[in-house]
């Protein structure tokens, strides 16, 4: 594809860069005078003592002036530089970057393809497999739920048992290969800053944490007509939706009641991206095994 | 008695001074974003964000570069250009604006960028309405500047305003088409440009900031003091015209070298690159001529510790010129690009080259402000200039190797084709260097505030002085 929107700009491009080139070489030759016998005053004198000696270029410095011009005008040949020019040796960046790819693949997949048809629980026992599975999570994965997998505020620990989307090996398969989105939905609007605060108080109560019974019990009725489509009647989640469970004290975004109040009111919007056009399928199957046998060992 | 016209040495004295109390406001934040990276709890993160290592860096950048560098560009070159042109300053009014000017805009950049006002685009980070006032200053050092030139009382041109010149020209250039934006509310604009073009142009603008703020407008100081200092003739006005002409013709193409195997298209990278090892040579080429105008004067080394500034600034100039060709090597900068390397070469230009000889001009000319020739104490300068050395010695020997080795662990791999280390494994690996890198900083920092109680030594109890205007030498006749 040419980098060009027309061809004049390729000609511009070729222009710039010859004049630039025959300008270096232009300033070298016009000013390449050998020695002289004696070395003179250029014959101007300012502020008192400031004068200039005619001494001519220093040789070993015009030739490595001569060798970095010549090294361009062979690069340019080779390599693309000159306009549209692609260069005599055929090579560009994405080309390099597809070779690589291939022949990384051609060396190291079938390293991973050994592990394809076994299954997962088989793989989490298995040392070799799971030290790669370890190493494609610190690469991967410790960005955002830490190296040691134990998450972050808004980054689900991996280690704890807790599964908003479900912990058996297809469900953590399918987050990782395709990603989810969680929504929560906000609402301050629909419950009013009264009946928001009265639901954070029942959740709080359902973990068995310090809270206003009066409140909590406002709080139930609220929850029963407008969260239990999510999360349940029983308030245990649905991992089908990322609905968490508001009962096994395991919280993403905090417990405090300051922090239920802002989730309720706000709602939220949380992403855990796909992996499986990336990585492809074998990687996967070894990160899901890591990850099931962080809690399944 | 006859009346005589003196030079306008009231904007330089101004420019000189604030020169050392921008250096030691710009090198004390650099010393605690150092901190930062050591003991991370230093970025204060309950008190709030405005402390923050990402809102303190481009403050660290801009008051090193802008303020420190700024200040002495504007001092020395109000200096030479009378002194070398035997005539007054064009436009003082206009000259004494430039100094307020700057100097607001070096406080509006101390208070937006803790708040978190930024353009994101490095270097140029200020919001749209100081990017208006820098414009109006710059445009205003210009005509300062050329006005003088156009009523020189002498025929030739020295060579330290080629580079002055050039170096203003430049700048007004870069700075008005990198920030063109468009305003969307007082203090955020979005860039005129998208995508990779964008990127190309901010680092078109990005590294020619660098040889043209950094490098040339630091030559046009070079060529006055150097051969002022030794008493030499410079060595060769031949190499001057060459390595002049030849480095403000290729600086301009080197930009691409800082987005190599990026989106940019491959021809653009090519010629970031060949034309970043074109510049070896007319980069060298200001080395030499500096370097050895001193020849026939070496004994003077011994004595004279501005002298061992400026000789010393030369000898980082010629290394990180050599530094930077060779990283801007394609497969020399898929092991540099990303890591402190990178932060070391700028540092050595930086501390080395910039600063040294900053430092050894102000030294020259602070005393001559005032009617004298020498500093309060001449131990002192030589003092702050093993310091100084010492600690950049420590920052760039630091970083080169933190550097190395982090682009060694990032690219290492296991057989299976994983990757041996993890970024966090690098980054605890490059703790120890982080922490000589932070007592290089503060070693550095230490010899600015030997400097400041000199001058303070220096210009206390003294009568701002004006030099006469002197007649050209007959030479010129």
């Amino acid at each position: 594809m040419a980098d060009f929107t027309s061809g004049f700009w390729n000609l511009w491009v070729m222009v710039l860069v010859a004049l630039s080139l025959l300008f270096c070489l232009y300033v070298l030759v016009s000013n390449n005078k050998r020695h002289s016998g004696k070395v003179e005053l250029h014959g101007h004198v300012w502020d008192e003592n400031l004068a200039e000696y005619n001494n001519p270029l220093p040789r070993w410095w015009l030739y490595l002036f001569w060798i970095t011009l010549i090294f361009s005008v062979v690069y340019l040949a080779l390599y693309p530089g000159f306009g549209n020019f692609k260069g005599v040796l055929g090579w560009s960046s994405t080309g390099q970057y597809y070779t690589e790819q291939a022949q990384a693949e051609e060396r190291y997949g079938p390293i991973f393809a050994r592990f394809r048809g076994m299954d997962v629980a088989a793989v989490a026992a298995d040392p070799e497999a799971r030290g790669m599975g370890e190493r494609l999570f610190q690469t991967y994965c410790a960005q955002c739920h830490g190296s040691d997998a134990r998450g972050a505020r808004g980054f689900p620990n991996l280690t704890d048992g807790g599964w908003q989307w479900g912990g058996e090996p297809d469900a953590i398969k399918a987050t990782i290969t395709n990603g989810r989105t969680g929504v929560m939905t906000p609402f301050g609007a629909v419950l009013g800053p009264e009946g928001v605060r009265d639901v954070a108080n029942y959740v709080r109560s359902l973990n068995g944490l310090a809270h206003d019974s009066l409140r909590a019990q406002r709080g139930e009725e609220l929850f029963q007509t407008n969260c239990v489509a999510c999360h349940g009647a029983d308030a245990q989640g649905m991992a089908m939706l990322g609905a968490p469970n508001l009962t096994d004290n395991n919280w993403l975004w905090g417990s405090s009641e300051a922090a239920i109040i802002d989730i309720v009111t706000n709602g939220r919007m949380n992403r855990m991206p796909g992996f499986g056009d990336f990585l492809g399928e074998d990687k996967v199957h070894l990160l899901t095994a890591y990850v099931w046998g962080l809690t399944n060992q | 008695m006859q009346s005589q016209a003196t030079y306008n040495y009231k904007v330089v004295r101004q420019f000189a001074i604030m020169t050392v109390v921008w250096g030691i406001v710009g090198m004390l934040v650099g010393v605690i974003i150092a901190a930062q990276l050591v003991w991370p709890a230093l970025n204060l993160s309950d008190v709030g964000e405005w402390f923050h290592f990402g809102r303190l860096r481009p403050l660290h950048t801009n008051a090193v570069i802008f303020a420190f560098g700024g200040c002495a560009l504007f001092a020395t070159s109000y200096f030479v250009v009378q002194r070398t042109c035997h005539t007054t300053l064009f436009a003082p009014k206009l000259a004494a604006f430039t100094f307020w000017g700057w100097q607001l805009i070096i406080v509006l950049a101390a208070i937006t960028l803790p708040l978190g006002f930024t353009s994101g685009k490095e270097y140029a980070e200020l919001e749209w309405p100081i990017d208006i006032l820098i414009a109006v200053v710059w445009v205003s050092y210009a005509i300062v500047f050329f006005g003088t030139i156009a009523k020189r009382k002498v025929s030739h041109i020295y060579v330290a305003n080629w580079f002055f010149g050039a170096f203003i020209l430049t700048v007004a250039l870069l700075h008005i088409v990198n920030s063109a934006a468009v305003p969307v509310s007082a203090w955020k604009a979005y860039s005129a440009y998208a995508g990779a073009q964008d990127a190309m142009i901010q680092w078109w603008y990005g590294h020619n900031a660098v040889g043209f703020f950094l490098t040339a407008g630091f030559l046009g100081i070079m060529y006055y003091f150097v051969p002022k200092q030794a008493e030499r003739p410079v060595y060769s006005y031949r190499l001057s015209v060459v390595h002049f002409w030849a480095l403000i013709f290729t600086y301009m193409w080197a930009g691409p070298h800082h987005l190599h195997y990026t989106a940019l298209p491959d021809w653009t990278q090519s010629l970031g690159m060949i034309f970043s090892l074109i510049l070896l040579a007319p980069s060298w080429g200001g080395m030499i001529n500096g370097i050895m105008t001193l020849s026939g004067a070496w004994h003077k080394l011994r004595t004279d510790p501005i002298l061992k500034f400026l000789i010393v600034s030369l000898s980082f100039y010629g290394m990180s010129t050599f530094e930077g060709p060779m990283m801007s090597i394609k497969t020399v900068n898929a092991l540099s690009h990303y890591t402190d390397w990178t932060v070391g070469h700028v540092h050595s230009g930086a501390l080395g080259w910039v600063a040294m000889i900053s430092i050894g001009a102000v030294y020259y000319l602070l005393p001559r402000m005032y009617g004298k020739t020498e500093m309060y104490s001449t131990k002192l300068i030589t003092a702050h200039f093993w310091i100084a050395t010492i600690g950049i010695v420590l920052y760039i020997a630091s970083m080169w190797i933190a550097g190395v080795m982090q682009g060694l662990m990032w690219r290492a791999t296991n057989p299976d084709g994983t990757l041996t280390y993890s970024f966090i494994e690098s980054v605890k690996a490059s703790y120890p260097f982080w922490t000589i890198r932070l007592v290089g900083g503060i070693l550095f920092l230490a010899g600015m505030f030997i400097m400041f109680y000199n001058m303070v030594k220096t210009i206390s109890g003294e009568k701002a002085y004006e030099a006469p205007v002197l007649a050209p030498s007959a030479a010129h006749a």
